[in-house]
């Protein structure tokens, strides 16, 4: 049974670790703080969506697709809410961000309805993986696939990050992009990039969320993306691996506080979780383990 | 002239203002026009709230309507089950919020300012999701019902220009105590902080402490608007306290303006009406607050009337340009200090 919920809590752990690596890559290389991220995952959980139910019941083209599709809303709200305000105030870019949330759940909800859907069983039967069996546990090969999508991702992440000359290019920027620019740098590219890469990982999120529940809803963003924002807090918002590993323990905690038939305190996890950190250890749970090294202010 | 005089003619347009608030109970007799402008003043009064914040003092709260609900919640208990008479209560209510905002700002406030916008935003969903569970003590997602009217020294607030009575009060004291206290050393200190901590420090600014200060008294007055809105609508639940509450409010400033006394009120007059007259809207009210957002964000981003201090005083009833110093400034001139005391 604990076994179980582990399982249960790692899934979990790892969407909200998936959206807290966005949250850390957009912030960690334009030190600002989005709150479209949330919404981002909805749109990929509708595209997602919207693949399976019209072309075909493949999970990895609709994960393909809402990658593309999250990378050009990335790109967008870049545009929006950095590249014109390089030179603003902190709040003003996060004042859009928060306006453009509001603009797509609204536009969510024009578009599919403010009503739950869900794929029709004949599709998702069609995607069954299976389940298989470990020490007396069923885990089903679909939580197996979430966790492997993950990793897979993360691992990704890693490489391009620490091995590649677009990552060490993303890496000067978030350290002084003034002085990246100066040694000829593009760096309007990097902060796309950069938030196209978060979107992205957000995006995927949302088909993995969407499909292993099976629920689509325009505010399907909100919470999860709050929660998802409070682990990249948690983590120190410039460090990558802590967001991974404040995300998996959100995830798993959540899961035991409904274990231990308190499911009311479940949301309120991440939260209390975010106050308290920020309160006795603003820098992070990791602090000074940072990934992408950043001038602490 | 006599000073009185002269003071009272140069104030004129804010007392024709304030004179024709008064007129509108007697020349509209339609009910819904006078409750709509009672909403008019709750949010005035949370703007202004808001506004000393992320206005006057650049620090944005992205969870202020956690402070108002806090407000209307603790209110409402007070009344129904204390037995409190509701103007004690609508002031305790101000110091419930404020003790909560006591508690959010003074961890967070050293550091830098991003940490506390993340904690208001927390708090609002922290706050959000005890109302909605702890069921004994509010009741749940069904809310609190049937609260009591006001009951103010045995004037019972009943009907709808009672209410508007005692809105217009409530955001005229607001106002007034605001334009005081950003009148005084006080709030030279907060824009001081404002414009550059740094300097600000340097000259001998305490910014942490003016910064809790201020947060402490901006949620005082949410929580007694929280307080009218409760006996106002006489129905609670958490869903009214939402983050997107505390979105609108930020639209609201967005739009009218931030870091003066007029912008707020602008802007909250603005977006409470114009979804009044725009019925159509009503569906599209969040995509408006959106597009306010963003819109406001990328062309204007003080806001239509922000950035600049307004006054409607008449210049040519006073004697312009001339500064009034105060006896004791140790750099003026002696004959100067006799010429002001005329």
């Amino acid at each position: 049974m604990v076994f179980e919920q582990l399982v249960n809590g790692l899934t979990q752990g790892a969407v909200y670790a998936l959206l807290a690596l966005g949250f850390t890559m957009i912030f960690g290389t334009l030190r600002m703080v989005t709150f479209a991220h949330g919404e981002v995952y909805m749109i990929g959980a509708y595209v997602g969506f919207e693949v399976i139910r019209l072309l075909s019941p493949n999970f990895f083209l609709a994960v393909a697709v809402a990658l593309a599709a999250t990378a050009l809303l990335g790109i967008v709200i870049e545009i929006l809410a950095f590249h014109f305000l390089r030179d603003a105030p902190h709040a003003t870019s996060l004042l859009v961000t928060i306006g453009v949330s509001i603009l797509l759940v609204n536009a969510a909800q024009l578009v599919w309805g403010p009503e739950t859907q869900s794929l029709p069983h004949r599709l998702l039967d069609r995607m069954d993986y299976g389940e298989m069996e470990l020490g007396g546990v069923y885990i089903t090969y679909f939580q197996v696939l979430v966790m492997a999508v993950t990793v897979a991702l993360m691992l990704a992440l890693y490489f391009l990050i620490n091995k590649t000359r677009l990552g060490m290019v993303i890496r000067a920027t978030a350290q002084d992009y003034e002085a990246a620019y100066a040694m000829g740098v593009n760096v309007n590219m990097v902060f796309m990039m950069a938030f196209a890469i978060g979107s992205m990982l957000g995006g995927v999120a949302g088909v993995l969320v969407g499909v292993y529940y099976n629920l689509f809803y325009p505010t399907m963003g909100g919470l999860y993306g709050l929660k998802a924002f409070s682990a990249a807090v948690v983590g120190g918002l410039t460090s990558l691996p802590g967001a991974v590993v404040s995300g998996l323990i959100i995830g798993i905690v959540e899961t035991f506080t409904v274990e231990l038939g308190t499911s009311s305190l479940r949301h309120m996890v991440s939260f209390l979780f975010m106050i308290l950190i920020l309160i006795f250890r603003p820098g992070g749970l990791f602090r000074g383990k940072e990934l992408i090294r950043v001038r602490g202010d | 002239m006599p000073r009185a005089l002269r003071a009272l003619l140069a104030n004129s347009p804010y007392l024709g203002i304030l004179g024709g608030l008064l007129l509108v109970p007697h020349l509209v007799s339609n009910l819904y026009v006078l409750q709509v402008m009672t909403f008019v003043g709750l949010y005035v009064v949370l703007a202004l709230s808001l506004n000393l914040l992320n206005g006057y003092l650049g620090l944005l709260s992205i969870g202020h309507a956690a402070f108002y609900g806090i407000g209307a919640y603790a209110s409402a208990k007070l009344v129904m089950e204390a037995g409190v008479p509701f103007p004690l209560a609508m002031l305790g209510a101000g110091a419930v919020s404020s003790l909560f905002g006591y508690l959010i700002a003074k961890p967070t406030l050293r550091l830098s300012g991003i940490y506390m916008t993340l904690a208001t935003l927390g708090f609002n969903m922290v706050l959000f999701l005890v109302l909605q569970n702890w069921m004994s003590f509010t009741n749940g997602p069904l809310g609190i019902m049937n609260i009591p009217g006001p009951v103010i020294l045995g004037w019972s607030v009943d009907s709808r220009v009672d209410y508007y009575h005692l809105m217009l009060v409530l955001v005229i004291l607001t106002i007034l105590s605001m334009h005081r206290i950003m009148d005084s050393r006080f709030g030279r200190a907060l824009v001081a902080i404002r414009e550059n901590e740094l300097a600000a420090e340097a000259t001998g600014v305490y910014t942490t402490r003016y910064k809790v200060q201020t947060f402490v008294l901006s949620t005082f007055y949410a929580g007694v608007a929280g307080s009218f809105y409760a006996h106002f609508v006489k129905f609670i639940s958490p869903d009214s306290f939402y983050i997107n509450e505390s979105f609108v409010l930020l639209a609201m400033l967005a739009l009218g303006g931030q870091g003066n006394l007029v912008g707020p009120v602008v802007g909250a007059a603005s977006l409470v009406v114009i979804p009044e007259v725009f019925r159509f809207l009503q569906e599209y009210r969040m995509f408006v607050y959106g597009g306010i957002l963003v819109v406001m964000m990328l062309f204007r981003r003080q806001g239509i009337l922000g950035g600049r201090d307004y006054s409607l005083r008449l210049p040519w009833f006073q004697e312009a340009g001339r500064v009034v110093y105060l006896r004791g400034d140790k750099f003026l001139p002696e004959e100067q200090v006799t010429s002001a005391q005329d």
